[in-house]
C-alpha cells in the first residue's frame, strides 16, 4: 500500500508537470487544449530521437550514471526537447489558435481545434515510430533499492521526483520574481487590463505556451523513463490531466501540482483492489465526482 | 497648449450601430476636462476610442501633433496616455506592489522613485503593498487603479467614473487626489456620473447626450448655466 502510494507520487508528479501547463494556458487564453496530452508524447519522442539516433550520430557516449537508466544522452536530450516542444506549441498557436483568436472564436471551437491539432502530433508519431512501446534503453535491467517497511524503489524515479520538483520551484521563481511572470499572471487575471498596461498580451500567451510545452515535455520523457514510450501516452494522460487541474481548481498552478498527485495517488492505490486496467476509469469517475459536487475544485470558491 | 484632441469622432462596437456621432473633444496641458451627460451618452466609449480600445469608424485622435488614431492600447500606453477603466481596474490575484509593477511594465528604468511617488500619494497603499488587490474595499482599489495608471508618468490621463460605486466620503477623498495628480502637471479627461462634482474641479466641460456633443464651456460657467442644471445637474 505504501509503495502502491509511492508509486502514485511518482505518475501523479509526472501528470503534474502536464496539468501546470495545461492549466497556465487556460489562464490566460481560456480553452481546454485537448493536445496537451499529446505534447507530453511529442516531448518523449523528441528525446529518443536524440537518445537513439541524433546524439549516437554525434558520438556522444551511450554510458548510465551510476544506478539510473540513462546517461549524458538523456542529460542533454532533456533539456533539448523541451525547447523543442515549446517551439511546437508556439508554433501550434501561431498557425492555428491565434488566428482563431483574432476571430474571436468560441472556446468549443478552440477545443475541436486543439484536437485536430492532437491528432496530427500522434499521427506523426506513428507515422515515424510505428504503433509499438518502445523504451529509450531497450532490455535494461532496472533494479529496485529497497527502503524500510518493504518499499522498493528505483532509482530513477527518485531522480524524477527530484526534477519534478526542481522544476516547479523554478517556475514558482518565475511567476513570482521576473517581469514577464509576473505579467503572465496579470494577464491570467484581466487580460484587457494587462493590455490598458501596455502589457504586450501577444507576447505573454506566446511565452505561456512556451513554458507549458517544456513542462509537458519534461512530463512525457519522465514517464517515458519511468515506464515506456507509446503513441497513445499522450491520449491516455488526458482523463488525469484534465482531472487534476479541475480538481485543483482551473487556472491555479499550486492547485495543479497538488491535483496531478492526487490523481496519481489515486490510480495508483486502486489497483490494490481493481484490476490496473480500470486505471484511468479511476481518474475518470473522480473528474465526474469534482463536477458534481466541487465543480470549481478545491482551490475555488473564493472569488 | 492643445495635449489631445479628438475630431469627429464616429464609434461603436457593432458596424451597425454608432454610439458616437461627430464628437468633438479638446484636451489643453493642464487642465483637467470633464465630460458629463446621462447614462448611456458614450462618454465610456468616447474614452475607450481615445485608448485604441475601440477603433473609430470615423474622426482622428491627436496627440500633441501626433496622429494617434488606431493604435493598440499598448502603442498608445506608450505614447504617454494611461487610462483606467470603470470597472475591472485592478489585478485580483496580484499584490498592490505587483498591480503597480505591471503599471510600468513599458518602463525599462527602474522605477522605483516613482513607486514611493505613488506610495506618498496613497499612503494606505504603500502600507499594505503586500495585500492582493482583490481583497481591497472599493476605494482602495481605485486608488490602486490609479497609482497602476500613474506608474508611467503619463502626460494625459483618462479616468472612468472614478467615483462609481463608492460611500460618499470616499467620493471627496478620490477628486481630492484627483486634483492633487493634476497638480503635478498630468493632463486629464474624467468622465463621470457625478457631474456637479465633476464641473466643479475641471477647467473646461463637455456634455455629451445620444452620443453627441451637446454644450461645452468652461467649468464654472456649464454649472452656472440654467438648462445644465436642470438636465444634467439635478435641479
Amino acid at each position: 500500500m505504501i509503495e502502491l502510494t509511492v508509486y502514485g507520487i511518482v505518475f501523479g508528479s509526472i501528470i503534474s508537470l502536464g496539468a501546470i501547463g495545461l492549466t497556465l494556458v487556460f489562464g490566460i487564453i481560456r480553452f481546454a487544449n485537448f493536445a496537451h496530452g499529446d505534447l507530453m508524447s511529442s516531448g518523449a519522442y523528441v528525446a529518443l530521437f536524440m537518445v537513439t539516433s541524433a546524439l549516437a550520430w554525434i558520438g556522444i557516449p551511450d554510458t548510465n550514471f551510476g544506478m539510473l537508466s540513462f546517461g549524458w544522452r538523456m542529460l542533454i536530450a532533456f533539456p533539448v526537447a523541451m525547447f523543442a516542444v515549446a517551439a511546437i506549441a508556439i508554433a501550434l498557436d501561431r498557425i492555428l489558435y491565434r488566428k482563431l483568436r483574432a476571430k474571436k472564436s468560441h472556446a468549443v471551437i478552440m477545443a475541436m481545434s486543439s484536437l485536430g491539432a492532437a491528432f496530427i502530433l500522434r499521427m506523426l508519431i506513428l507515422i515515424f515510430w510505428g504503433a509499438d512501446s518502445l523504451f529509450y534503453r531497450p532490455g535494461m535491467l532496472r533494479p529496485a533499492i529497497e527502503f524500510p517497511l518493504n518499499i522498493k524503489i528505483r532509482p530513477d524515479q527518485i531522480l524524477i521526483l527530484i526534477v519534478v520538483f526542481s522544476l516547479v520551484v523554478l517556475l514558482h521563481l518565475y511567476l513570482q520574481k521576473t517581469k514577464m511572470g509576473k505579467a503572465m499572471r496579470a494577464t491570467a487575471d484581466n487580460m484587457e487590463l494587462a493590455l490598458v498596461s501596455g502589457i504586450d498580451t501577444e507576447r505573454v500567451i506566446m511565452m505561456t505556451w512556451g513554458l507549458g510545452g517544456g513542462l509537458a515535455a519534461a512530463g512525457g520523457i519522465l514517464y517515458g523513463i519511468d515506464v515506456q514510450l507509446h503513441p497513445y501516452m499522450g491520449w491516455n494522460f488526458l482523463i488525469p490531466l484534465f482531472a487534476a487541474t479541475i480538481l485543483g481548481t482551473v487556472g491555479n498552478i499550486y492547485g495543479a501540482l497538488v491535483g496531478g498527485l492526487v490523481i496519481g495517488i489515486a490510480q495508483q492505490v486502486s489497483t490494490a483492489f481493481l484490476m490496473p486496467t480500470y486505471k484511468p476509469a479511476v481518474a475518470f469517475i473522480l473528474m465526474i465526482l469534482i463536477l458534481l459536487f466541487r465543480p470549481k475544485g478545491i482551490f475555488g470558491g473564493k472569488e | 497648449m492643445t495635449i489631445l484632441t479628438a475630431e469627429n469622432i464616429t464609434a461603436g462596437y457593432t458596424t451597425e450601430v454608432n454610439i458616437l456621432t461627430d464628437v468633438n473633444i479638446r484636451l489643453e496641458s493642464g487642465q483637467i476636462v470633464s465630460v458629463i451627460g446621462p447614462n448611456g451618452a458614450g462618454k465610456s466609449t468616447l474614452l475607450k476610442s481615445i485608448f485604441g480600445i475601440l477603433k473609430p469608424v470615423k474622426g482622428k485622435i491627436r496627440l500633441k501633433n501626433e496622429d494617434i488614431t488606431g493604435l493598440k492600447p499598448n502603442n498608445v500606453a506608450q505614447k504617454g496616455i494611461s487610462y483606467v477603466p470603470q470597472v475591472d481596474n485592478v489585478f485580483p490575484s496580484l499584490t498592490i506592489q505587483e498591480n503597480l509593477e505591471m503599471g510600468a511594465f513599458i518602463r525599462d528604468d527602474d522605477f522605483s522613485r516613482r513607486l514611493n511617488e505613488i506610495y506618498e500619494l496613497f499612503p494606505v497603499l504603500g502600507e499594505r503593498k503586500k495585500q492582493k488587490a482583490g481583497h481591497l474595499s472599493g476605494g482602495q482599489r481605485q486608488m490602486v487603479a490609479m497609482g497602476r495608471a500613474l506608474m508611467v508618468d503619463p502626460t494625459v490621463l483618462l479616468l472612468d467614473e472614478p467615483s462609481a460605486g463608492l460611500a460618499p466620503n470616499l467620493v471627496e477623498m478620490i477628486f481630492e487626489k484627483i486634483i492633487s495628480i493634476n497638480k503635478t502637471g498630468v493632463s486629464m479627461i474624467i468622465v463621470e456620473q457625478n457631474a456637479r462634482e465633476a464641473l466643479k474641479m475641471a477647467d473646461y466641460g463637455y456634455v455629451l447626450a445620444m452620443g453627441r456633443n451637446v454644450l461645452d464651456d468652461t467649468g464654472d460657467s456649464l454649472l452656472a448655466n440654467e438648462e445644465v442644471g436642470r438636465l444634467y445637474l439635478g435641479g
